[in-house]
């Protein structure tokens, strides 16, 4: 799906070859500072590599349009984005920033209970907790249905109960649709529970890699 | 007549009526002096700028209008606006992209020119339509608080980028365009820009009366006419600073952005 060939970024990033999976759960481990973020910003096309090429399924990301990458390619935030708002327009906005069709009460309901937020869609998305917010942002992505997401630790200040049911959760609603994921964490648990594929980082550099 | 000459029922002041009139400047001095507020040197200045200035400015407007000339008129406002560009790019702290500058200027420019030959061919219908007894002191006006108008925009587009960078970008990688992307950004920028126009019309005419009118009438303009002119010069304002603002908001946040729609705050 993404496969990376001598792509650097500064003196950030240097990763001389790396292929990601179609449909598969790829984790992304590291220290801090490893270079993670950096790697799927560049999957994003939030930043742009300076030499080698990234191509997503047979494309260099040179040649795809950038908002339509961001729409089929869909990223996850380290820290958890929060519009002004309530809980209703928070999970919505994506649809509104991609320019796709709103959906009902009931999908919402759907996506509520999969990342385990049980909150009201009137209340002040601002006011909610830090998981709280992290799992409204994860709610949010889901329910664009992109080819692929690029998740940011998306579990990073949730409990290891939380973290177990929604990480649970979405892999198993990704991969019944065949959708592919990237995710960064430190978490070994979910690293070893849910993924296909590991790859670890160091110092911009990929180190190591496992495929299950 | 005590020390005053009337000339079409208006006082004209002597040099020395107006030099009495520096004993304000002196009593703030004197305040600031006892108070030890170290202000005695801005005071000092600012009060000789505005006499020079206005001094200045008096021969200059005397002469245009006895020898009124297009070339005059047209001086006169490239004068105006290339003032208050510079007061923009002046006023705002960081420092502003070439592309931003230049956006600025045409913004100004074009937004300002627009209104004001709207304002005088087809509203007031002087002729000839360079008489500079009206463009000079209106384009003043309209120039003026477009100037305002544009910094307040801007300051707050810089900030707003600024301080919101990670919601900008939050937003992109939800496949936003950077215009759905900056739009809270850019419309609170707008809003900033043509508050306080709309601020001074709600207060005029009862909070206080504006420095067009007054002179208007001073100079023995009835009331009744002063107030016409009042009423539209504001919506003049109003629409110039909207027209300035507008252009400026919608051409400028896209310098923030690059071809690839990457946030670039450089
Ligand atoms: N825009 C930037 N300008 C300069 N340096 C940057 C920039 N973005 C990231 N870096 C640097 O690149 C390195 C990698 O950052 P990155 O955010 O990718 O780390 P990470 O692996 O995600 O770390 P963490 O686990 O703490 O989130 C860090 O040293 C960081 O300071
Ligand atoms: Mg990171």
């Amino acid at each position: 799906m993404f496969c990376l060939r001598g792509v650097g970024y500064r003196d950030i990033l240097d990763i001389e070859r790396l292929e990601i999976p179609e449909g598969k759960v790829t984790c992304i481990v590291g220290e801090s500072g490893s270079g993670k973020t950096t790697l799927l910003r560049l999957l994003n096309k939030l930043i742009s590599y300076d030499n080698g090429d990234i191509v997503y399924k047979g494309h260099s990301l040179k040649d795809i349009d950038s908002v339509e990458l961001r729409r089929r390619v869909v990223m996850l935030p380290q820290t958890p984005a929060i519009f002004p708002g309530t809980v209703w327009d928070d999970l919505l906005i994506g649809l509104v920033f991609s320019e796709k069709p709103l959906v009902g009460e009931k999908k919402l309901l759907e996506i509520m209970k999969m990342v385990h937020l049980d909150k009201g869609f009137d209340e002040d998305a601002e006011k909610l907790s830090g998981g709280e917010k992290q799992r409204l942002a994860l709610g949010r992505v889901l329910l664009l249905d992109p080819e692929a997401f690029l998740l940011d630790e998306p579990s990073s200040a949730l409990d290891e109960d939380t973290e177990e049911v929604v990480i649970g959760g979405l892999v198993k609603y990704v991969r019944e649709r065949g959708k592919t994921v990237v995710m960064v964490t430190h978490s070994k648990q979910v690293a070893r529970s849910f993924s296909d594929k590991i790859v670890e980082i160091s110092h911009g550099r990929v180190v190591s890699c496992w495929e299950g | 007549m005590l020390g005053g000459v009337a000339v079409r029922g208006i006082i004209e002041l002597q040099m020395w009526q107006v030099a009495v009139a520096y004993i304000f400047i002196v009593i703030l001095l004197f305040i600031v002096r006892a108070r030890g507020i170290p202000r005695e040197k801005e005071i000092l200045v600012a009060s000789l700028r505005m006499t020079l200035q206005l001094v200045l400015t008096g021969y200059i407007l005397a002469y245009v209008f006895t020898n009124s000339h297009p070339l005059y008129t047209l001086l006169a406002i490239a004068i105006m606006e290339a003032f208050a560009v510079y007061n923009i790019y002046k006023r705002v702290k960081t420092p502003l992209s070439p592309r931003l500058r230049e956006i600025i200027a045409v913004s100004m420019v074009t937004g300002t020119l627009a209104s004001l030959f709207y304002f005088l061919l087809v509203v007031v219908r002087i002729s000839p339509w360079y008489d500079p007894r009206y463009v000079i002191p209106i384009a003043g006006m309209l120039i003026g608080n477009s100037m305002t108008g544009i910094s307040l925009g801007l300051s707050r587009l810089v900030d707003g980028m600024r301080t919101q960078q990670h919601l900008v970008e939050a937003a992109l990688m939800l496949g936003a365009t950077p215009g759905a992307a900056s739009k809270q950004i850019v419309n609170a920028s707008f809003d900033a820009a043509i508050l306080p126009t709309i601020n001074s019309m709600v207060g005029m005419g009862i909070v206080f009366l504006p420095g067009m009118m007054t002179g208007q009438i001073l100079s023995g303009v009835s009331p009744l006419t002063a107030i016409e002119y009042q009423i539209a010069i504001m919506l003049g304002i109003l629409g110039c600073v909207a027209l300035t603002v507008v252009m400026f908001v919608q051409l400028g946040y896209k310098t923030f952005f690059n071809e690839e729609c990457q946030l670039d705050l450089q």
